[in-house]
């Protein structure tokens, strides 16, 4: 893991990115004021390179730029960031994206970047591309239309006509006009918005103790002089100023002169005057979550890219200018899109023309925090207006009686979807499942609502739903028909209602409609639902709401009611559908793929190992052998010999002693014997059969070895009937009773064994290795905390078990137990062997004994008579022996 | 006392003198193999159950999970509803609407931790306490095939393991019903789930943090073979998780991420979205199916050679 960590380090460690600020000179302002445009050139560390201009958004400067144009430097690319006219401390007014001031700027830009040594050229031309986001967005677009030195653009939630941006009208075709109302509904809380976040601080208003307006040193040239100032619009230029005053002020009848006016100015300032002439790619993202410039937006401008004939390319993000969402990695979509279409050679997966690519929000939920996070679709076909694919859709049978809908005087209290900067929070709070949400933005009384039946299977809804209505307004008794409102104004929104009655509005956004009418005549509508990527799940209803208030819009003052109903032609809501398939990071496959490979490997691996049950060979010599070592060494991962060399056998009937000093090796002699540890060379055979791990013929060993092995939370006895149990063996050849009597525990038997004194478990254990009464039985220091009598009663014990055939290994290092107990003896001193044989031979090894009166005599005699003879003591006793074989005859 | 001896010797007397070389009572290796004994038969499932059913950390640990859900209904009663944090994790929000949902939130809740210690203790202590408490030697010179003895561990350890990532959520679903009604569970994307829904979700939630579960059990039970300390077992297991979460948790190891154990520790919550994703769900199936291949694989190889010196 540390490696994976330092490798990680080395592969982030980025190339050097050189950056300079300069001043370039801009599009002088309309009174021939030079302009100043505030930059900073980022060099990556190998030019020359394609180079890239990048357009911040409304209210910002070059300086939001700087991560993304690093990025982009780091891989590789000249980047050129600028702080456009009108903010921060680059001269002029703010045209709004004007085609003869701002975008005139970026041309200027282009110039002078294209005189800089760094800028690859292929074929004399300069490599450039351009990207914005918002109001660069709207810029990159431009330029990249009129200016044909650019060869991709990427633009980032922007809009398409300003005009139809600020005052959208969603009621398409009516019956009466066939053509769409050219007045909209202002977007009253957006524009006042934007107008306040791009005024220099101190002069918006704020009670902002410094007025940093203009710097004398760096300051703009043009900056901001007193006229605009005393305006009210800080550096907006004259004409931009003067519609924000009139606009939504005065009477329904003033407000459409207002955008009729208006309509000019805003449209040169809209990539829809020029996108006729865009001939480069272009990466169009814009935010699902985004009641400024919604998805209609992004559409408009790829209509008119793909009929200009240009490539372009769809992204729907998650985010928006209602909110942002991590999942959205704008600047690495753009990068790709560079390396895509600047020949940076990229590996990364290419878009191509038509591509189209949605996120589904909160279809997924964290798998390490428990949040919900999105999914990134991929349209199957494109984008349908792009590739030129009709567009799937569903269609769905509305159902609902007609409605009167009431419009309150001066639109107070107004529903509450989305406000700006704020979206995040109301849909956080509507994810959260708090239904005050859905109440606040359907208000009672205002609101008329049709339903689908439930969904037999989930649909997803990528675009604009559209629904036909009729709509008529209702005349107050009061007044007469010249004083019907000439236009409706109401919101329309696509929600999902759960079996529960809970609903929930994708995006929160409304579709604001304004419907021309005459009188009290019915007018027949199809309305344009909000453009939204929303999964509906199976089980839930789609509905249609129709509200007269929203608060976020410019609302008529007077008080209205509307009769709602359901066009009776054709009630149906057609909601588009694209086919898609998950985008997937990586693919699934090749994990139950390589899991598979895995393990069979595994598995092959196992049963080649284990293919065969291990049983070690037979020697047909030792069938009736019980016992025999066979050079028997053992040396452990140390070096160390803990037995070297021994050989002996144990026959039958036989109680043999295995004794030996600590360390001498009897108890890794026993070990290897009940097949627990592996000889490093040589072999144990019990009857013939070698033992090894699980060998069979260890069924006819019993052992008690290096203390008791006994589960302390049983019962003595179930101790012994789970231990025999284990063997697998019927229960009658186990000799219960006999065992027991043997253990002699009494009523202690069937108490928890963590409460028995050492010798109680000592003798317990004895008896588990007496069960069944085994061939061979196997006994280490089998004394050990006994008392005398039951010393005895043991020693008797193992002497009758041997008299019964049965063979008896007792290892000791207490001598005189031993000498009493044993028939035969082994004894091991530092893991050899040094005698062996009944107690009598080993007793008297090495020499007869000779009686004689005078020892020192007969010795003299002896030693003259060339015999080889010593003096020991009348007696010998096994210890003495022991001490000698053990101490000096050790080679 | 001494009656009795006399007792042990008169049956010892009186048992059938085996005979000497060359009789046809010498031990052969019959078609049951040596005196009745059949590897296939050792260590019975049903004796290993008992053997581990006695102990008391399975008791405690049963009546420990019984009784987690029930306080924390008791605590969600007391505590009221908690504000909700704009964004927050929706499962605890939506912890007492009703049965299913609380049991989706106590299987949430302790996912991360608790069934891992859980499933560590039964799996990483089954080998290394009968090696702590020398039983082990025993039950291997019985004899038990080594590779036999690791496999009925692992059954009996995997299906107490399996037990508890079945019954938590389970029994959760029946506290939950009493404590905050029947109703179906309530998507945190919004809208209900179906009765046979909200079944057929927790069935695979249940399922899969099953075989997540698997992989912690693989770990632990390749520890137990390789120490003879059942702490440094469980307590391994556990601790290797817990940095594998850690080393999950910081996001700039990204594209190595998806190799760490626990990484789709928590996919199951796809399962809970109206269109059920499968990839992540996928991804970590196979993932601790490859750990538990080869720690398994480990585990086996590594025991049948080893000297047991315990």
């Amino acid at each position: 893991m540390v490696l994976a960590v330092s490798v990680l380090v080395v592969l982030n460690r980025s190339p050097q990115v050189r950056v300079s600020s300069q001043f370039i000179a801009g599009t002088p302002e309309p009174g021939g004021a030079p302009v100043r445009l505030d930059t900073s050139l980022y060099l990556p560390a190998s030019t020359p390179a394609p180079a890239v201009l990048l357009a911040h958004g409304l209210g910002a400067t070059k300086s939001s730029l700087d991560g993304q144009a690093r990025d982009l430097a780091r891989n590789g690319y000249v980047v050129l960031t600028y702080t456009a006219r009108g903010f921060g401390r680059s001269g002029g007014l703010i045209h709004l994206d004007s085609r003869t001031y701002e975008v005139a700027d970026g041309s200027r830009l282009l110039d002078w970047l294209q005189q800089r040594p760094e800028v690859e050229q292929r074929n004399g031309k300069p490599v450039f591309g351009v990207a914005g986001s918002s109001y660069g967005g709207a810029l990159a677009l431009m330029l990249g239309a009129v200016d044909h030195r650019i060869e991709a653009v990427a633009a980032d939630i922007t809009w398409n006509n300003l005009a139809t941006a600020v005052f959208p009208n969603s009621a398409g075709g009516t019956a009466s006009s066939g053509s769409p109302s050219t007045v909209g509904v202002y977007k009253k809380l957006w524009v006042g918005y934007l107008f306040s976040v791009s005024m220099p601080s101190g002069v918006a208003g704020t009670s902002s103790p410094t007025v940093p307006t203009a710097d004398p040193t760096t300051g703009p040239t043009a900056g901001p002089t007193a006229g605009p100032v005393s305006s009210g619009c800080g550096r907006f230029a004259a004409d931009i100023c003067r519609f924000y005053q009139r606009a939504g002020v005065g009477t329904a009848a003033e407000q459409a002169t207002v955008q009729l006016d208006s309509a000019a100015l805003l449209r040169d300032s809209s990539p829809a005057s020029v996108l006729s002439q865009m001939r480069a790619p272009t990466l169009l993202t814009q935010g699902e979550q985004d009641s400024l410039f919604p998805l209609s937006e992004a559409d408009a401008n790829a209509k008119q890219i793909a009929a200009a004939g240009a490539e372009v390319q769809l992204r729907w993000r998650s985010g928006g200018h209602d909110a942002t969402d991590a999942g959205d990695n704008v600047n690495g979509w753009q990068r790709q899109f560079f390396d895509q279409k600047l020949g940076r050679g990229s590996t990364a997966p290419a878009g191509s023309d038509g591509s189209f690519v949605l996120a589904e929000r909160g279809a997924g939920i964290s798998a390490t925090n428990g949040r919900r996070v999105n999914t990134t679709l991929q349209a199957k076909d494109g984008y349908p207006a792009v590739t030129g694919q009709r567009a799937p859709t569903t269609s769905m049978a509305l159902s609902g009686p007609s409605q009167v809908v009431n419009a309150p005087p001066a639109g107070s209290p107004a529903a509450v979807t989305s406000l700006p900067g704020l979206g995040s929070v109301l849909g956080a709070a509507s994810d959260a499942g708090l239904a005050s949400t859905a109440g606040l933005s359907m208000l009672p009384g205002q609101t008329a609502s049709f339903t689908t039946v439930p969904l037999t299977e989930p649909t997803l809804i990528t675009g604009s739903s559209s629904v036909s209505l009729d709509v008529a307004a209702l005349m107050p008794a009061a007044r007469s028909a010249a004083h019907a409102p000439g236009t409706a104004t109401l919101f329309a929104s696509l929600r999902d209602v759960a079996p529960d009655g809970s609903s929930t509005l994708p995006a929160n956004l409304v579709a604001p409609l304004s419907i021309p009418l005459s009188g009290a005549a019915q007018q027949k509508v199809t309305v344009a639902l909000p453009w939204v990527v929303a999964q509906v799940p199976a089980g839930h209803r789609m509905e249609v709401t129709v509200s007269t208030t929203d608060f976020g819009y410019a609302m008529p003052a007077d008080p209205r009611s509307y009769r709602i109903a359901l066009d009776s032609a054709d009630s149906r809501l057609s909601v588009p559908s694209v086919a898609t398939r998950t985008i997937r990071n990586g693919t699934v496959l090749w994990w139950p793929v390589l899991a598979g490979v895995v393990l069979l490997l595994c598995a092959g691996y196992l049963s080649w190992r284990f293919r065969a049950r291990r049983r070690g060979d037979r020697d047909p010599e030792l069938t009736e052998v019980p016992v025999a070592v066979t050079d028997l060494v053992k040396e452990y991962a140390d070096g160390y010999r803990a037995v070297d060399g021994v050989s002996f056998r144990v026959e039958r009937g036989q109680v043999l002693g295995l004794l030996g000093p600590n360390g001498a090796g009897k108890t890794t002699t026993l070990r290897v014997l009940m097949g627990l540890i592996m000889p490093t060379a040589g072999s144990v055979r019990v009857f013939g059969e070698e033992v090894v791990p699980g060998a069979a013929v260890l069924a006819e060993l019993g052992a008690f070895v290096e203390g008791p092995g006994l589960l302390p939370h049983l019962s003595g006895r179930e101790n012994l009937e789970l231990y025999w149990a284990a063997s697998g063996r019927p229960f009658e050849a186990a000799e219960f009773e006999t065992v027991l009597e043997i253990a002699g525990l009494g009523t202690s038997l069937d108490r928890r064994v963590k409460t028995y004194s050492h010798g109680m478990q000592q003798r317990l254990a004895i008896a588990q290795a007496m069960l069944g009464l085994p061939e061979v039985l196997v006994l280490d220091e089998p004394t050990n905390g006994l008392d005398p009598p039951q010393i005895a009663e043991m020693r008797e014990v193992l002497h009758r078990y041997a008299g019964t055939g049965r063979t008896v290994i007792v290892s000791s290092h207490q001598l005189a137990e031993v000498e009493q107990t044993c028939t035969h003896l082994v004894v091991m001193a530092r893991g050899r062997l040094v005698a062996a044989g009944s107690v009598a031979e080993v007793a008297g090894s090495a020499a007869d004994q000779l009686v004689v009166a005078d020892a020192q005599r007969a010795l003299e005699v002896l030693t003259a008579a060339g015999i080889s003879a010593r003096t020991v003591p009348a007696k010998r006793a096994l210890e003495d022996v022991f001490l000698d074989l053990v101490g000096e005859r050790i080679d | 006392m001494a009656a009795t001896r006399r007792g042990v010797h008169a049956r010892l007397a009186a048992l059938q003198k085996l005979e000497p070389a060359g009789s046809s009572s010498s031990p052969e290796p019959t078609a049951s193999g040596y005196r009745g004994f059949e590897s296939g038969r050792t260590l019975p499932l049903r004796v290993e159950f008992i053997r581990q059913l006695k102990r008391r950390r399975t008791q405690w640990t049963g009546g420990f999970l019984l009784a987690l859900p029930i306080i924390m209904a008791l605590a969600f009663q007391l505590g009221g509803s908690s504000g909700s944090s704009s964004g927050g994790p929706a499962l605890v929000d939506l912890a007492t609407a009703g049965a299913g949902n609380f049991a989706l939130f106590t299987e949430f809740a302790s996912v991360g931790f608790l069934l891992v210690v859980i499933v560590a203790m039964f799996c990483g202590d089954t080998i290394a306490s009968e090696a702590s408490w020398s039983s082990l030697r025993y039950l291997l010179s019985l004899p038990v095939p080594r590779a036999r003895l690791l496999r009925q561990k692992l059954v009996v350890a995997l299906t107490f393991s399996f037990g508890v990532n079945l019954l938590l959520p389970g029994w959760a679903y029946l506290v939950g019903g009493v404590f905050f009604g029947w109703s179906p569970a309530r998507s945190p994307f919004g809208g209900s789930f179906s009765y046979t829904e909200t079944l057929q979700r927790m069935l695979i939630v249940a399922g899969y943090a099953a075989i997540q579960a698997l992989l912690v059990a693989a770990l632990a039970f390749l520890l137990s073979v390789l120490t003879d300390a059942p702490l440094a077992a469980v307590g391994g297991a556990t601790f290797l998780v817990v940095v594998s979460n850690i080393l999950d948790s910081i996001t700039a190891l990204d594209p190595y991420r998806v190799v760490l154990p626990t990484h789709f520790q928590y996919s199951w919550l796809d399962a809970l979205t109206p269109v059920i994703s499968w990839d992540d769900m996928i991804r970590g199936t196979a993932l601790a199916v490859i750990y538990a291949a080869l720690f398994f694989t480990i585990a086996w190889t590594r025991f049948a050679r080893k000297d047991i010196t315990s």
